[in-house]
C-alpha cells in the first residue's frame, strides 16, 4: 500500500483526507501549513510573542537589578538562566492550543488536518517561539550578569536540546490543559513535575559549559537532555490522538 | 474479610519483628533508627508501584474506553498519593537522626516529591474537567505522560547527583539476614495493605457507578 503511494507521480495533488498513511515529507507539508497558519493568526494578535518577550525581560531586568554587581557562583548564573526560560516559555507556551479553543477554531482544525500534523505544527511554532526567546534574552543575559562562558560549544547545546525538550513537553502538556476548565493556573502545575529532569540535565549541563571548556564536561548532561527529548517526543505523538480527537 | 484478618495479623507480626528480632544495626549514627527502614522502603517501593499500576490502568482506559478502568486507575493513584506522603515524613524522620536535618534535595527525596507532586497535578486535572469521559482521557494521558520522566528521574538523575541513599544495598547482599527477614514480610504486608485498600474502594465505586452517582 505504502510502494503503491509512493510510485504515484508526485505532481498529483492527493486529497487531504486522503486514507492513505502520509509519509515523513507528507506529514511535515502538513505541519508546516498548520505552522504557517499559526504564524499568521499570531502575527494579527502578537499576543504569544508579547507575553513571553515582556516576562522574560522584566524578570531578567528583575534579577540583574537583584543580584547587580555582586559576584554570584556559577551554580546560580545557570540556575537563574534556566529559570527565566521556564517561567518565561509557561507564560505563553500554551497560546497555541488555548487560542484554538478560545477562538472556537478547534473543531474546524480537526476535520482541516491529522492529528499528527497539528501536533507537528504546533511544536514547530512553540520552537520558533523559545529560539526567539532565547535570541534576545541569552546575550541580555550573559551581557548583564556578566557571564563567563568557557565552553561554548557546550553551552550553545545544552541551551538547544534544553528548550527543545521543553518545546516538546510544553506542547502536549498545553494540549491537555486547552480541553480543561481552568487553563491557566493548571499549565504551570502540570509542567513542572514533567520537566523538572530535564531541567536538572540543563542547570548541571549549563554550569559544567560555565566552569569548562571541555565538551566532555557535559556529556552525561547533554545524554541525558537528548533522551528525555525524544522519549517525550515519541510519548507525545502516540497519546496526542487521545487528547485532540473526542 | 479472610484478607483483612489475616493482613492484620501479619502486619502485628512484621512491627512486632521490626522492634524485637532484628538487631540494631551497626555503623548508624543511632543504631536504633535504622528499624524504619521496615516502614520506609516498602512504603516508597509501594508509593512507586502504585504509580506504575495507575498508569496501566490509564493505558486500558485509552484502548477499551471502559469508565471503571479510569476509576480504578485514580483509586490506585489515591493510595499512591498516600504510600508516597508516608515514606516521605519516615524518610524525613530518618535524614534527621541520621544526617542532621530533615531535607536535603539528595536525588531520591527529590524524586519522591516529585512523584507527589505528579500525583498532586493529576488530582488537579481531574478536578478542573467536568465530562466524566474528557477526565478519564485527559488524565490518562498526564498519567502515561509523567512515566518517562519519573523514570529518568528515579534512574538517571541519581547517577549524575550524589546521592545520600544507598543505591545497591538489597541487590549487592549489604543487608544481614535478620533485616532482610523482616523486610520482604513487611514489603508483602504493605502490598497487601495496598491491594485490601483498592479492592474496597473499587466495590464501592462500582456500586456507585451502577446507581448512576459517580
Amino acid at each position: 500500500m505504502l510502494a503503491a503511494t509512493r510510485f504515484k507521480p508526485s505532481s498529483t495533488e492527493s486529497p487531504a483526507h486522503s486514507t492513505a498513511p502520509p509519509g515523513p515529507t507528507e506529514m511535515l507539508r502538513r505541519s508546516a501549513a498548520v505552522f504557517q497558519k499559526d504564524v499568521t493568526c499570531e502575527f494579527r494578535t502578537r499576543y504569544a510573542v508579547n507575553a513571553i518577550a515582556l516576562f522574560a525581560i522584566t524578570t531578567l531586568f528583575a534579577v540583574s537589578f537583584a543580584v547587580g554587581g555582586a559576584g554570584i557562583s556559577q551554580t546560580v548564573q545557570s540556575s537563574l538562566l534556566w529559570i527565566i526560560i521556564y517561567f518565561s516559555g509557561m507564560s505563553g507556551l500554551s497560546r497555541a492550543f488555548v487560542r484554538e479553543e478560545e477562538a472556537r477554531t478547534a473543531s474546524a482544525l480537526r476535520l482541516a488536518a491529522a492529528p499528527g500534523a497539528v501536533f507537528g505544527g504546533k511544536l514547530l511554532f512553540n520552537l520558533v517561539l523559545l529560539a526567539g526567546l532565547e535570541a534576545v534574552t541569552v546575550p541580555l543575559f550573559v551581557g548583564m550578569m556578566g557571564l563567563q562562558v568557557s565552553g561554548w560549544p557546550l553551552f550553545v547545546s545544552v541551551l538547544a536540546l534544553g528548550s527543545a525538550g521543553l518545546a516538546v513537553a510544553a506542547t502536549i502538556v498545553a494540549a491537555i490543559v486547552s480541553r480543561a476548565n481552568a487553563k491557566g493556573a493548571l499549565f504551570a502545575v502540570l509542567s513542572f513535575p514533567i520537566l523538572l529532569p530535564l531541567l536538572i540535565g540543563a542547570i548541571h549541563g549549563t554550569q559544567a559549559a560555565l566552569e569548562s571548556a571541555k565538551f566532555s564536561a557535559g556529556m552525561q548532561d547533554v545524554k541525558l537532555l537528548v533522551s528525555y527529548t525524544g522519549v517525550m517526543f515519541i510519548v507525545s505523538i502516540l497519546v496526542f490522538k487521545f487528547v485532540w480527537e473526542d | 474479610m479472610l484478607l483483612k484478618l489475616l493482613l492484620g495479623i501479619w502486619m502485628v507480626a512484621v512491627i512486632v519483628a521490626a522492634f524485637l528480632f532484628a538487631p540494631p544495626a551497626q555503623g548508624f549514627a543511632e543504631p536504633e533508627a535504622a528499624r524504619i527502614i521496615f516502614f520506609h522502603v516498602p512504603l516508597a517501593m509501594v508509593a512507586a508501584l502504585a504509580f506504575v499500576i495507575a498508569m496501566v490502568y490509564a493505558a486500558k482506559y485509552l484502548s477499551r474506553r471502559d469508565l471503571m478502568d479510569d476509576i480504578k486507575s485514580s483509586i490506585s493513584a489515591e493510595l499512591g498519593l498516600v504510600f508516597a506522603i508516608l515514606a516521605t515524613a519516615t524518610g524525613s524522620l530518618f535524614a534527621r537522626v541520621q544526617w542532621g536535618s530533615w531535607w536535603n534535595w539528595d536525588p531520591r527525596e527529590t524524586s519522591i516529591v516529585i512523584l507527589m507532586l505528579v500525583y498532586a497535578a493529576y488530582f488537579a486535572l481531574r478536578a478542573a474537567t467536568e465530562s466524566a469521559e474528557k477526565r478519564a482521557a485527559l488524565s490518562a494521558v498526564y498519567a502515561i505522560l509523567a512515566l518517562p520522566p519519573m523514570i529518568l528521574l528515579i534512574f538517571v538523575v541519581p547517577r549524575v547527583m550524589a546521592s545520600l541513599h544507598p543505591s545497591d544495598t538489597l541487590t549487592s547482599g549489604g543487608l544481614s539476614t535478620q533485616y532482610r527477614l523482616v523486610l520482604y514480610p513487611a514489603a508483602l504486608g504493605f502490598l497487601g495493605l495496598y491491594v485490601w485498600l483498592f479492592k474496597i474502594k473499587t466495590a464501592l465505586a462500582e456500586v456507585r457507578l451502577k446507581l448512576g452517582r459517580y
